[in-house]
């Protein structure tokens, strides 16, 4: 189950035509065709997704006399979380996870990348191009362990780049190690929308743009953001939900030392699997799946509206 | 030329190559310590052996685990495929009453239920349905994960299947499931091998769902494998590390590549875990 990427904005808009049975499958046999997927898809996602409400209103754990015998415990979950520290220090962290590399880091790298791109050499735009979606297809133990590597205290590249041997950067600086972490990570997706929903902007303006003397700056805001607004906004929105939702930084820092770079994924695993206990972690779940779903719904509101 | 000319060229390049040294630099070790006689964490200029390769092919686990990841995301990558080519034809091509709703929440669900989200009540479901340290219920899980985007991203292939085809076929007589056979699964073909790709992919990188559901080491697959490789000390075995890190990453690349060059990269979703 990974985060599996909804269709794109930035695809030609689909010609609404009444379906025609061509094949004359009829509908009995259509539901037939439909029903497999639509089974796998209540049993391993849907079902668990409403139980979440269930199992976060008892008291469950994963060992012990509740793990037989669980008991209703009503509100008490969400009324702990109110109060958890840990749970606030582990919103806080996704916040600033979230701002930092996907709002700030993939959009804006992304988008530079687009942009410088455009009018690059074949040659050094195929070669940073798939440096970049190398970045985004190894899979995420493997990048994990490059990471690991790069900032190690004693022989990582990072220390020997800068000269500070002996700096521990994932246990003194873990959250900035984790957005420069996610940043390389998920730039692909950013730089190819943009390069996409640049393709849309009329090269008579941006022409225009340079006879009257507009500046870079003026030229992109003026001329290029207008017509990209759009999917500025739902790239945002689409890769803040994959990166609050995102499990790696487990990989890199296990959300130590001592929950400094502990994101509610993780938080939510430390809780569940480590503390036994299901029954809160489920709440917190349940507060994750609402966040996704409002998230969710503006995407595809504004997806809609624009085509 | 102008001097400002030049001093913009500068600054563009500077620019870019900072830009590409930042995505090249991490990817430097996974290109040397494998073939170094003695890895370590740092970069260097490797003392050229192919020692290591022969520790990991001889390591217990290490071939098992692909086997296993093979088997875990053949199956998901089937499923994946065979379930939403079914599923999207249907929703492309009859009108089921409820269709545009189901298609809606289908879009809801691909991005609202992630794997972090659902982990504690997939946990919970698997265990108590006796899945738990079952490859099968893994692969499972994964194929329930990745339907609603399949679905999503096969609908549209199907629906740029210009109709014609099938309605001549049916004027010369062919039945249903002929038409199904011989005329849309060949026309499609591009799509269903997409997808089946980016099935396999998803499922190759997917660390959180075997890690959560799987408890024996002779049945886990290599994503979580390779985060237990500890030599005799109980320290990262820098020998295995490595170089099972490079041949765990090249089925996703070479499978990309091959996408990639066959079909051209088709931006729907994008191939990513």
């Amino acid at each position: 189950m990974a985060t599996a990427s909804p269709p794109v904005p930035g695809r030609p808009a689909r010609v609404r035509r009444p379906a025609q049975d061509v094949a004359g499958l009829g509908i009995g046999r259509a539901v037939g065709f439909l029903a497999p997927a639509l089974l796998l898809i209540g049993a391993f996602l849907v079902f668990p997704a409403i139980w979440t409400i269930y199992i976060g209103i008892t008291n469950y754990r994963l060992t012990g006399v509740e793990a037989v015998s669980p008991s209703i415990v009503g509100l008490a979950n969400y009324t702990r979380a109110l109060n958890d520290a840990l749970f606030h220090n582990a919103l806080w962290l996704t916040l600033l996870f979230v701002l930092g590399s996907a709002i700030i880091g993939q959009n804006i790298l992304g988008f530079a990348l687009a942009w410088t791109m455009r009018r690059a050499r074949p040659a050094v735009r195929r070669t940073v191009e798939a440096l970049v979606l190398l970045a985004w297809i190894l899979p995420s133990t493997v990048v994990a362990y490059l990471w690991i590597a790069f900032f190690d205290r004693d022989t990582g590249t990072l220390n020997s780049i800068l000269g500070t041997q002996g700096t521990a950067w994932l246990i003194d600086y873990p959250m900035v190690c984790l957005v420069l972490f996610n940043t390389w990570r998920g730039t692909a997706f950013s730089m190819m929308l943009y390069s996409s929903a640049l393709q849309a902007v009329p090269p008579s303006q941006l022409e225009s743009a340079r006879m009257v003397g507009a500046s870079g700056w003026q030229t992109l805001r003026d001329i290029v953001f207008p017509h990209i607004r759009g999917h500025v906004l739902t790239n945002t929105l689409l890769i803040s939900l994959w990166t609050a939702n995102d499990f790696s930084p487990f990989l890199l820092t296990k959300g130590g030392p001592n929950h400094e770079s502990e994101t509610v994924p993780v938080y939510i695993y430390n809780v569940a699997l480590q503390g036994g206990e299901l029954g809160y972690s489920s709440a917190i779940s349940f507060l994750l799946l609402i966040a996704n779903l409002l998230v969710a719904l503006l995407y595809l509101r504004l997806l809609r509206r624009r085509s | 030329m102008t001097p400002a000319y030049v001093v913009r060229r500068i600054g563009f390049y500077t620019v870019i190559c900072a830009i590409t040294l930042f995505f090249a630099v991490p990817m430097l070790w996974i290109a040397s310590a494998p073939f170094d006689a003695s890895p370590g964490l740092g970069v260097r200029w490797p003392d050229w052996t192919l020692e290591n390769f022969r520790k990991t092919l001889s390591h217990p686990y290490a071939l098992h685990s692909m086997v296993n990841s093979l088997l875990i995301c053949v199956t998901t990558a089937v499923a994946v495929t065979a379930f939403a080519a079914l599923a999207s034809y249907a929703l492309s091509r009859v009108r089921i009453p409820g269709r545009d709703a189901l298609l809606y929440g289908l879009l809801l669900l691909s991005s609202v239920v992630t794997g972090t989200a659902a982990m504690v009540p997939i946990f919970v479901m698997m265990f108590q349905l006796g899945l738990i340290d079952s490859r099968f219920g893994v692969a499972l899980v994964m194929t329930g994960g990745l339907l609603p985007a399949a679905i999503f991203i096969l609908k549209d292939f199907v629906d740029a299947v210009p109709k014609s085809y099938e309605e001549s076929a049916r004027v010369f007589g062919a039945s249903t499931l002929q038409i199904l056979r011989d005329v849309v699964l060949p026309v499609a073909r591009p799509g269903l091998a997409t997808i089946m790709v980016w099935a396999f992919v998803n499922a190759w990188g997917n660390f959180l769902v075997p890690f959560l559901l799987i408890r024996s080491i002779e049945k886990q697959p290599g994503a979580v494998l390779l985060q237990t490789f500890t030599d005799e000390g109980g320290s990262a075995n820098l020998a295995v590390i490595p170089v099972f890190s490079l041949l765990f990453s090249i089925p996703v690349v070479v499978l990309y590549l091959l996408v990639n060059s066959r079909y051209g990269f088709r931006f729907h979703g994008g191939i990513k875990s």
